[in-house]
């Protein structure tokens, strides 16, 4: 479990937003510069290790790439909260270790509430409010993975033990 | 009903990975009594079950995977390292170079080296360098034939559909996956039925079909489901057409879009020099769809979706007299030898309005030098367009083709989110290839119709 304070955004937050095309061919670290930046510029700027990135419905909707959930990942965010995903960016997150939880009340949630997490459970804290919402447990057969870290430390491990 | 098996050999190999596809597990004596969605039977004989039932999750092996330059070997290097794994198969691999081609910047220039130096060093034949965009040039090189199961590090990997396969988008991580092991897990989704009936009328195309799905069932209206797309407006339609209907069935969250194969598929997919023999599965007749939406062709009026979303679709006359300063056909949805021959159509002995760019890239080379043998290259080229070198350009704000500060553009891609086609403050519209020509003689967003 843990705690982060919460970003909050609306339905269709797309992957062009949180991964502009125009920066797709440069470093990673320079394309997460730009992260929300059409939307929220002061987003990329000012979140720190452990925030919370809430949204509406579909979440990530949109193109395939990676970089969308990984720029949240690198810029610190610790979890994702939607009412539902774009399933490309669902799959994105999970693979890269970032929790992505569906949570149908995200609209309980305001900018800058302190969440506590629990994603084996399905369990938001808001400690701003007092008020406790459910979200959807990570599906039991990922849940080895995530706690791998991801789908890479976990083939690593899987391919170990098979002795390839 | 009759099935088939299709064999299909594998190319440029002595290895022998023929691949048996289609619904043999399902048929015979052993055939389940339950009836089945194409999808279905696809996902059932790639995880070597019998039968599967929607929401079970299983693991499919991968007749093929396919990868860009912006998914593939850049991000693939490390990742693969990092698990210690190497190509599962090179021979199911192809990697088609889309994104950042027409290299000019030093950045993109060192993504293709990157991506030519692996293919090689893997011995991935199955290469295609700047001969198109990856969704076009896949079914154009052969490698497609109805009933196989892939994967593709792109999210319009869902156009393979038109030709009977089951094709997901996927992110490079689980590229990565399939890349190690040749397996990925999927929920095996429940299917909608879209039934286009009638016949579309003069001036409408398959563009305008989809973006009024877009419009009536939103953004996420299919999430995690496959989009079967049937009835008569889709048996009259092109392959180039149908690849439009399942090419933005990513537009509404579906897992992938398909349209059973027919003699038209089979016809394009020889021609293309595809290993064909057989038809693929069908959706059986009282297979159980999730759900089945009607769209009636006859009555559909020409669709424009206004920024910054597909779902904003709306008939042409509520954005009708919006100016515009660039006309793009363009990208894997709208730039096909189909949708230059509207374009052609409309533009014909007629002059693009002053102040308004009419740019045309076409979808591949392939499509640009039968475009160009037709003469519907000279036609665009006398109207006044600006030909540019095929690739994903401007459908997601690359090079020429991108939208300045402020710029109003309508386009005959996917997408219009925020941002996408070029500056932030831009405003991006979309259309079929006719209403994106027409606009381009009128300099302003008009009804196509009035010009065919």
């Amino acid at each position: 479990m843990a705690e982060g304070r919460a970003w909050v955004y609306g339905d269709d937050v797309d992957t062009d937003l949180m991964a502009p095309s125009a920066y797709l061919m440069k470093p990673a670290d320079q394309v997460v510069r730009h992260c929300m930046e059409a939307v929220d510029p002061a987003f990329a700027k000012s979140v720190i290790p452990g925030d919370v990135f809430v949204a509406g419905k579909n979440l990530g909707v949109g193109s395939s790439r990676e970089q969308a959930p990984q720029n949240l990942q690198a810029l610190g965010i610790r979890y994702v909260l939607a009412k539902s995903f774009g399933r490309i960016f669902y799959r994105n997150a999970l693979n890269l270790g970032l929790p992505a939880l569906v949570c149908e009340n995200t609209d309980r949630i305001n900018k800058g509430d302190e969440l506590k997490i629990d994603p084996v459970a399905g369990r938001v804290e808001n400690l701003s409010t007092g008020e406790t919402l459910e979200c959807e447990p990570l599906p039991a057969h990922l849940v080895e993975m995530i706690n791998d870290g991801g789908l890479i430390p976990h083939l690593k491990k899987k391919l170990a033990r098979k002795g390839v | 009903m009759t099935y088939e098996i299709i064999r299909s050999s594998g190319c440029h190999t002595s290895r022998d990975h023929s691949l048996i596809i289609g619904t043999s597990k399902l048929t015979g004596s052993k055939r389940s009594p339950v009836p089945h969605t194409i999808c279905e039977k696809i996902i059932a004989r790639a995880a070597g079950v019998e039968s599967v039932r929607p929401g079970e999750i299983v693991t499919c092996k991968v007749d093929l995977a396919m990868m860009h330059d912006s998914s593939g070997p850049r991000r693939q290097i490390e990742k693969l390292e990092a698990v210690g794994a190497d190509v599962w198969d090179p021979d199911k691999v192809v990697v088609i170079t889309d994104h950042f081609v027409h290299e000019t910047d030093p950045d993109s220039i060192r993504i293709q080296d990157i991506t030519r130096d692996w293919v090689a060093a893997k011995g991935v034949k199955r290469y295609h360098e700047k001969e198109g965009i990856c969704h076009v040039v896949l079914p154009e090189g052969g490698h497609l034939v109805p009933g196989m199961f892939l994967v593709g590090g792109d999210s319009h990997s869902p156009t393979a559909g038109a030709f009977g396969c089951f094709m997901i988008g996927i992110g490079t991580t689980d590229l990565t996956g399939v890349l190690a092991t040749g397996e990925i897990w999927v929920r095996v989704p429940h299917t909608i039925r879209v039934e286009v009936t009638g016949a579309l009328p003069r001036g409408l195309a398959a563009k305008d079909v989809i973006l009024s799905l877009c419009h009536r069932i939103g953004l996420n209206g299919a999430n995690y489901k496959a989009v079967e797309f049937a009835g008569s407006a889709v048996k009259a339609m092109s392959v180039d057409e149908r690849m439009v209907l399942t090419n933005m069935s990513a537009e509404i969250g579906a897992k992938t879009g398909i349209i059973a194969a027919d003699s038209k598929t089979l016809d394009w997919l020889r021609e293309a020099g595809a290993p064909v023999n057989g038809t693929g599965s069908m959706s059986d007749p009282d297979a159980a769809f999730e759900q089945i939406i009607e769209i009636d062709a006859n009555v559909l009026a020409p669709q424009v979706a206004a920024p910054h979303s597909p779902a904003n679709s709306r008939p042409v006359d509520e954005n009708a007299g919006v100016k515009i300063q660039q006309a793009y056909i363009g990208a894997c949805t709208g730039a096909k030898l189909d949708d230059l021959r509207m374009a052609a159509g409309i533009v014909k002995g007629k002059k693009v309005a002053q102040g308004t760019r009419f740019v045309v890239a076409p979808a591949s080379n392939r499509v640009r030098d039968r475009a160009a043998k037709e003469g519907t290259i000279a036609t665009l080229v006398d109207a006044g367009a600006m030909i540019l070198p095929s690739g994903c350009g401007g459908c997601i704000g690359l090079g020429p083709a991108r939208l300045g500060e402020n710029e109003v553009g309508i386009s005959s891609s996917s997408r219009n989110f925020r941002g996408r086609m070029g500056a932030k403050s831009s405003q991006g519209y979309l259309g079929s290839a006719y209403t994106v020509a027409a606009s381009a003689l009128a300099g302003c967003i008009v009804d196509p119709r009035e010009y065919v």
